[in-house]
């Protein structure tokens, strides 16, 4: 199994027409991922290299019953695009899009929770989900990922998250799921969300994180291994060394109360018993002793 | 992007927010000009992105033109926390008799923005949070919602501003929460927010940093990004549009992805050495882009040797290899270059790479490896990488 899309989801791509989304969006057919249908109101009727374009996603989900979004449209259209999905029903939307303003970002995860609880949002500034061998959705290299399982990753960065699939491919272990959150200050998908997926998962027996410095994604995804996690964790936090970044005024500093850091993460996170690596390499060779003791 | 004190204020200004006259002044001179139009006493106020100003002596009063201009002079140029004053604010002295804190900024873990309030204003707020924690009275705001006038009237009770200022407060803040968001801010903060002895509210101070991803929609933040602190290495990157972060060390770091990057910095330290930077050259790795990066590498003096660390996802291992060979001939680089390649086609690419190989251009099979000779270059080359 997989968490989130597997090989019957049926994806209609937002911004099928532009370059980035064609450029993707076909790739990602030729992995395998169902790709039905794009949308552009002015080229309804046309098609992407055969992919039918629809003027509304609703269009595209009545038409061809696709149920997961996936946004390639520039930062200032990505809210009104996210909440046409919702409206038209998707289950799932990944918003690759990068540079959207966080008030944004606060405002579509607060009117999804209220009017949509059911969407779930990933992204913005995602790379994406792939489940390998059954579908990739977004800008994920799909053959740098080995199929089956056991391992679920679910990390804030795109190319560390590309380093650890290869790096398990090198060794022949398996992902179930890999799901790229983003970096940006309010994810639609948090690590705890996938870490409760990747819970009750049959096929992930073990999960990789991947965090960064800044808010207290981690720290919260700590708590949540201490309380529910009963399947393996191993951690990696990148920015160990980066210099304080813009501190975000005193306002900023007593949010964050001491939490953002680095080694408060990974500290936060051994006490919760996970496994941390202090280097993208350790966290990949723990876990290929984690997976050998399973 | 942070905004200096006085394009706070302005931006205030222009949604109607109450805050005192004044001007911009760059040199003695122009602070005398502008004081005699703003009529005496006025506050001389150094213009800098960081706080503790009245402590070290980038706040005065001056009564008479004497005064103004000796301040002036005296706070121009002056080096605050490693910024040196360039431009001063010349305000109309304020009549205060209470001083409040006030801010907005987004809680990133409770994903709804952040109102935090106290009649203890004017001094540190940090301070006040360790000491007295109940003296900040916080509320979180729903984005949809809004901050509504019965949600800020409970606020400011909650924080105990007196009842003679509390709803002239409450409408400012209203109004200033509405600012916040239409400016697409990360942080407003106002401290201190005065009520003055006839009772109006004045905000004395501005501390707004706006999100430089919001530019779509303020046409004129691109004078903002013009007056951030930005040390030459950073003017440079910038220009070239990559992210750059000026470190102090000697081993120049090239990687793709901000992940990757932060991590490679980490690993230069883990190995003993230290990094001279931060530098994100984002998905691909093209020769023009490479070039860039170089160039910007090779013009900081501490640069002993330099690390490029790429992973290839979608971009293949052969593009990554033909745009590092291309950059290298385009740049004169004066440092030993230690290259790191993996993922998608890392052996094709490797193999562009390997008749390029020896004298300054080095390859090592994984970052650890990489970062370690690096280090080891870096120390050789008189740096301070030595572990």
């Amino acid at each position: 199994m997989s968490i989130f899309v597997d090989e019957n989801t049926r994806v209609v791509y937002q911004g099928l027409t532009g370059s980035q989304g064609r450029y993707y969006g076909l790739l990602n057919r030729d992995y395998g991922t169902q790709v039905v249908a794009g949308t552009n109101p002015r080229k309804a009727g046309t098609d992407v290299d055969g992919v039918p374009i629809f003027a509304t996603v609703a269009d595209a989900a009545a038409a061809t019953g696709a149920t997961v979004s996936c946004v390639f449209i520039p930062a200032p259209g990505v809210p009104g695009a996210v909440l046409e999905a919702a409206e038209a029903g998707m289950e799932l939307v990944v918003v690759i899009t990068e540079g959207v303003p966080a008030h944004d970002e606060a405002f579509l995860f607060n009117k999804l929770r209220r009017d949509h609880p059911d969407v779930r949002l990933l992204g913005p500034n995602c790379p994406g989900v792939i489940s390998p061998g059954k579908c990739n959705i977004g800008i994920t290299a799909g053959h740098i990922a080995e199929p089956g399982g056991p391992v679920g990753i679910v990390s804030r960065s795109g190319t560390l998250t590309y380093q650890a699939l290869y790096e398990l491919k090198q060794q022949q272990i398996g992902v179930t799921t890999c799901v790229g959150i983003g970096g940006d200050p309010v994810p639609g998908t948090t690590f705890v969300d996938c870490l409760a997926a990747f819970e009750a998962d049959p096929e992930t027996r073990a999960v990789m994180m991947i965090g960064e410095i800044g808010g207290s994604a981690e720290e919260e995804a700590a708590d949540f291994i201490a309380e529910h996690m009963t399947k393996p964790v191993v951690a990696y936090v990148a920015g160990v060394t980066a210099p304080p970044g813009k501190k975000m005024g005193h306002a900023g500093a007593i949010v964050s109360g001491g939490k953002g850091t680095a080694a408060a993460k990974m500290e936060a996170l051994t006490s919760a018993g996970a496994r941390v690596g202090q280097n993208p390499t350790e966290a990949g060779e723990l876990m290929v002793e984690i997976v050998a003791s399973l | 992007m942070d905004l200096f004190e006085h394009q706070g204020k302005e931006l205030f200004a222009r949604y109607g927010l109450p805050v005192p006259t004044g001007e911009v002044a760059f040199s003695p001179d122009d602070a005398v000009a502008a004081a005699c139009r703003l009529g005496l006493p006025v506050v001389v106020k150094a213009q800098v992105h960081t706080g503790g100003r009245g402590k070290a002596g980038g706040v005065k009063l001056a009564a008479d033109l004497d005064a103004v201009r000796s301040h002036a002079s005296g706070i121009l140029g002056l080096d605050i926390s490693g910024h040196i004053v360039r431009r001063l604010w010349m305000e109309q002295a304020s009549d205060i008799a209470e001083e409040y804190y006030a801010s907005f900024t987004l809680d990133r873990s409770a994903r709804k923005h952040l109102g935090m309030l106290s009649a203890e204003g004017g001094v540190d707020i940090e301070t006040v949070a360790a000491l007295d924690p109940d003296a900040i009275a916080r509320i979180h705001i729903d984005p949809v919602d809004g901050l509504t006038q019965p949600a800020c009237r409970q606020w400011v009770r909650a924080a105990r501003i007196p009842g003679s200022a509390a709803d002239a407060v409450a409408d400012v803040l209203v109004t200033l929460y509405g600012a916040y968001v239409d400016a697409d801010a990360d942080l407003v903060e106002v401290n201190p927010l005065t009520v003055t002895s006839g009772g109006d509210v004045v905000l004395l101070d501005s501390k707004v940093t706006l999100d430089a991803n919001s530019t779509f929609r303020h046409d004129d933040y691109a004078q903002y990004d013009a007056t951030q602190t930005r040390d030459e290495r950073e003017q440079a990157a910038h220009s070239k549009r990559l992210q750059y972060v000026g470190l102090d060390g000697s081993v120049g770091v090239i990687a793709n992805g901000a992940g990757l990057a932060m991590s490679t910095v980490d690993v230069v330290n883990q190995v003993g050495g230290r990094p001279a930077n931060f530098l994100d050259i984002g998905g691909g790795a093209n020769a023009e882009v490479m070039a860039g990066a170089l160039e910007v590498i090779n013009n900081d003096p501490a640069v002993r040797a330099i690390l490029i660390n790429i992973f290839g996802g979608i971009t293949r291992g052969e593009e990554i290899a033909n745009g590092i060979i291309e950059a290298t001939r385009r740049v004169d680089i004066d440092s030993p270059i230690v290259i790191r390649l993996d993922g998608t086609n890392a052996a094709e690419g490797r193999e562009l790479l390997e008749p390029h190989l020896g004298g300054e251009l080095m390859m090592e099979p994984t970052m650890l490896d990489a970062a370690r000779r690096a280090v080891k270059l870096a120390g050789a080359a008189g740096g301070q990488g030595q572990p």
